[in-house]
């Protein structure tokens, strides 16, 4: 498909929608359609608009319209011998920049080097009133006016249409290798705290119910000494293909049509008394669990430990598929819905059934 | 000044009936409303403006700031936060006819947390503070200001704070994981948690850097790093700066990321050496100082090739410190360069523009031409990693016009700034500073979402009133000729 640049067309269909307060289903590749409670609404379709505007490798910055297929963004920074260090899941073949910016998707490498909203610079976007606004811009530094930017981040489109994203990237490591140990979550998640205190080249972290995996990532000399210390048996994984196939959700673990609920929540956090199948991502911090628990006995199992339940794929979308929020938070939230999106036509109900 | 700030149109509040309600709230040395008692208050670190408060208080529970925050909201009465007042846009001027809020008493760390690697501390408390608390158990906080002796963590989730480290380890919205703060109408709220993400929109991003107009912060989680097994510096003198900017791509595009990468012009060279004798080459144009971090052999490595780099970019001259003293003393004078700019001048001004790091060149020549063109010299200071400037604009208030001539000549640096693809301001924030220049970088439908937001928060646009985002009117006023991506800017609004 051809770069174009489809923001007037785009425009007037919400303008359109925003008079009619017909809702809107925003999308373009689909490969996160199932995420979030169930779409509703006429599909505003972002596919088409798309390409690259600006890769500046020695700036490390990228802007790409929001239609942009991930993979095609990636390509290019490989050949520049940069990468996306929040390492966005694909979770199909037509994931886009747009859709991952808005579902604030990051993968293994993310206690390190931080989630996808860390790298949004700025963005382009179209509020429910149907006007194309800018935020942020191309540079490491900006705090002129509220970061909007970041705001769109997770927002599930609810408070605008992506028009463009402007990132932060990073150079490729010069080297990485996966170690296995055959240690169990228990003692994983013990080790992992220990390791978090020590300055270590850790690059992902990772119990599948098996065994611990640990990825190094830097110069090769730093690597190796830091392998020494570490222990257990380096795994040959050069393509990455273990923490390519846990990003992607194709690891054995997450072959089931029973509901998947994602578990973010303190690293240290001790194993949670709810049956089912756990696998440990992200040195403890994010946590999947299958099983098909009620929403609340989940929800209540997390207790005090300050973390939060999603259900992220199966099960009951027509419910509280994110955790729900205090009242005093859930005011701001309709009023900055209100704020950006008077109508309410921006993917209404997909996070939350208020607005 | 020549443009004085907005200040809310309140009708006029009855002082002595205000101070009586708030010593029902406070103890009464919580309460000043003397005009000596007010003095220390009347500026932050942007000296130019001055405004005394109607009355300051000084709570030290959340539970009084939520009782202050209810009886202004009632009232109708302004509220200004403040930290340590070391700000550098007038973030935290004083509104005449409000109150101004100071979280001086709220200095407590409150826990560290080994385990989960985070401190959870009240907003006073200085940057400093944090990292000294942390080093005995070998972590640190990692953004790191200049002015982290005196600076609080509040007004740095404020302003969204950067510090030298910042090009690898990323500024104060990085760097937190969880907020308490207090709404104008007094409700408490909780945002983030232990986890690495939060449900819902992203408010702890949106509130940092808000510059005190959404909500009063009352306590902050920061996430701590381990302190790296090493770190290391290298000083290279450039004789041109543009060879300087090369050399800073040129390390970027090897693929290493240093911890720290800052560049000064002679000027400030100069006055750094002649303040604290860090060392520096005094007749260089440009130096720059290169910190790269982590394990013993990947700090060997890098050093190995920045050094390479840092030559074959045509450095006349690269020395690396030989140990952690001389380290010291390289970033001393990096650290110092205010103050020792202070020192040559009766007055500076510190602009803070960003901007796409391959226009170094054209726009330091640029500024160059405007310091001939107004009279005023120029010391450059920048966080050259990122691409963000510090001129310091020398001039003397006592000089009838000299003040006027500098602040026209930041402007026209910002404005440089916004027409590079950059911004004007990366790091110190808009405050009453730079207001006028918010015009330039946003168009009205920008600057109006910006008000919806605003309005979220606090309806009544109490908290910090007349800073950080202009009215539209004010925009229009200033006869906004300036033309915004091609199009004349508030093309509907009535121009008077
Ligand atoms: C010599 C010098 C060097 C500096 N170097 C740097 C640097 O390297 N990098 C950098 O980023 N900045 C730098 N600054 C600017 C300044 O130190 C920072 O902006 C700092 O974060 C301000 O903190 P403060 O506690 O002094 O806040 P204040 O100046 O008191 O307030 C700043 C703003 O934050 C608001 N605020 C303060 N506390 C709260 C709170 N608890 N809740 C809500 N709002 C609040 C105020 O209303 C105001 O708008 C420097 C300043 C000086 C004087």
């Amino acid at each position: 498909m051809a770069d174009q640049d489809l923001s007037n067309r785009l425009r007037e269909q919400v303008l359109a929608a925003a008079d009619a307060r017909r809702p809107l289903c925003i999308r373009a590749g689909g490969s996160k359609s199932f995420y979030g409670r169930t779409p509703t609404g006429d599909p505003l379709d972002l596919g088409g608009h798309r390409g690259v505007i600006n890769y500046a490798p020695t700036e490390l910055t990228l802007t790409a319209r929001a239609g942009t297929p991930l993979a095609e963004i990636e390509q290019l920074l490989r050949e520049h011998g940069q990468m996306l260090a929040f390492e966005p899941p694909h979770y199909a073949e037509g994931a886009t920049l747009g859709g991952t910016v808005a579902c604030n998707f990051s993968g293994p490498r993310r206690p390190w080097a931080g989630a996808a909203r860390d790298f949004v610079l700025g963005c382009r976007l179209i509020n429910g009133k149907g006007e194309i606004l800018s935020f942020g811009g191309e540079v490491m530094k900006n705090v002129a006016g509220y970061d909007v930017s970041r705001l769109m981040c997770g927002a599930l489109g609810t408070l605008g249409v992506l028009l463009e994203v402007s990132l932060k990237v990073l150079p490729l490591p010069e080297s990485e290798i996966t170690l296995g140990l055959q240690i169990g979550e228990q003692q994983a998640l013990g080790q992992w705290r220990a390791w978090a205190r020590q300055a270590l080249p850790i690059s992902a972290l990772c119990h599948d119910g098996s065994q611990c995996y640990v990825r190094l990532s830097g110069p090769p000399r730093a690597v190796s000494v830091a392998a020494g210390r570490i222990g257990g048996e380096r795994l040959a994984d050069k393509e990455n293909r273990f923490w390519l196939r846990l990003r992607e959700q194709r690891h054995a673990f997450f072959d089931t049509r029973k509901p998947l609920w994602r578990l973010s929540l303190a690293a240290d956090a001790p194993a949670l008394p709810l049956r089912g199948k756990w696998l440990y991502e992200w040195g403890g911090a994010l946590r999947w669990l299958v099983a098909e628990t009620e929403a609340e006995s989940v929800r209540a199992a997390l207790g005090a430990s300050g973390g939060h339940a999603t259900l992220f794929r199966h099960g009951d979308r027509a419910q509280a598929v994110f955790q729900p929020l205090p009242d005093g938070l859930m005011r701001i939230h309709k009023k900055l819905k209100q704020a950006f999106d008077p109508a309410g036509i921006l993917n209404p109900g997909r996070l939350y059934p208020d607005f | 000044m020549q443009n004085p700030p907005v200040q809310a149109s309140s009708a006029s509040i009855d002082k002595p009936a205000l101070v009586r309600a708030l010593r029902q709230l406070l103890p009464p040395e919580a309460v000043l409303e003397r005009r000596e008692d007010l003095r220390p208050y009347e500026c932050d670190g942007l000296s130019a403006y001055r405004e005394l408060p109607l009355v300051t208080v000084l709570p030290e529970t959340v539970e009084q700031v939520q009782a202050i925050m209810r009886l202004c909201h009632r009232r109708g009465v302004p509220v200004v936060a403040r930290g340590a007042g070391t700000g550098l846009s007038g973030g935290a001027l004083p509104h005449r006819q409000g109150v101004l809020l100071s979280l001086a008493k709220f200095s407590a760390i409150l826990s560290l947390d080994l385990d989960r690697c985070v401190a959870r501390v009240q907003p006073g408390v200085r940057n400093l503070a944090i990292s000294e608390a942390a080093a005995a158990h070998g972590l640190y906080y990692a953004p790191d200001p200049s002015s982290q002796i005196a600076c609080t963590i509040g007004g740095n989730v404020a302003e969204n704070s950067g510090g030298v480290h910042c090009l690898k380890y990323g500024l104060t919205v990085h760097n937190i994981q969880a907020l308490k703060v207090v709404t104008i109408e007094g409700e408490l709220l909780s945002i983030g948690g232990g986890a690495l993400d939060a449900p819902g929109y992203d408010l702890l991003a949106l509130l940092t850097g808000s510059e005190g107009m959404l909500a009063v912060i009352v306590e902050v989680t920061v996430k701590l790093l381990p302190v790296p097994e090493r770190a290391q510096v290298l000083l290279a003198a450039f004789d041109s700066v543009a060879r300087a900017a090369e050399a800073v791509g040129n390390i970027i595009a090897a693929g290493i990321i240093p911890a720290g990468l800052e560049m000064m012009d002679r000027l400030a060279i100069q006055a750094a050496e002649d303040f604290v004798h860090a060392g520096y080459p005094r007749d260089a144009a440009a130096i720059l100082l290169c910190e790269v971090d982590g394990g013993n052999e990947e700090v060997s490595e890098h050093v190995f090739q920045v050094r390479r780099i840092l030559k074959d970019s045509g450095a006349s001259e690269v020395r690396t410190a030989r140990d952690e003293r001389e380290r010291q003393a390289f970033w001393k004078g990096r650290k110092a360069a205010f103050p020792a700019v202070g020192r040559i001048s009766p007055d500076y001004y510190c602009m803070d523009g960003t901007i796409p790091r391959r226009h170094l060149p054209q726009v330091l020549e640029e500024i160059s031409r405007l310091s001939q063109h107004y009279g005023l010299a120029v010391a450059n200071v920048f966080h050259a990693g990122d691409g963000n400037l510090h001129p310091l604009i020398l001039y003397d208030a006592n000089k009838p016009g000299e003040l006027e001539r500098t602040e026209a000549f930041g402007g026209r640096v910002l404005e440089l700034c916004v027409r590079v693809g950059g911004t004007i301001t990366g790091e110190h924030g808009v405050g009453v500073e730079k207001i006028n220049q918010m015009c330039t970088q946003f168009a009205a439908p920008e600057l109006a979402q910006f008000h919806a937001i605003k309005a979220a928060f606090d309806a009544k646009g109490l908290l910090n009133p007349g800073k950080a985002v202009p009215s539209l009117h004010r925009c229009a006023e200033l006869g906004a000729m300036h033309v915004h991506r091609g199009e004349l800017p508030f093309p509907d609004l009535e121009r008077f």
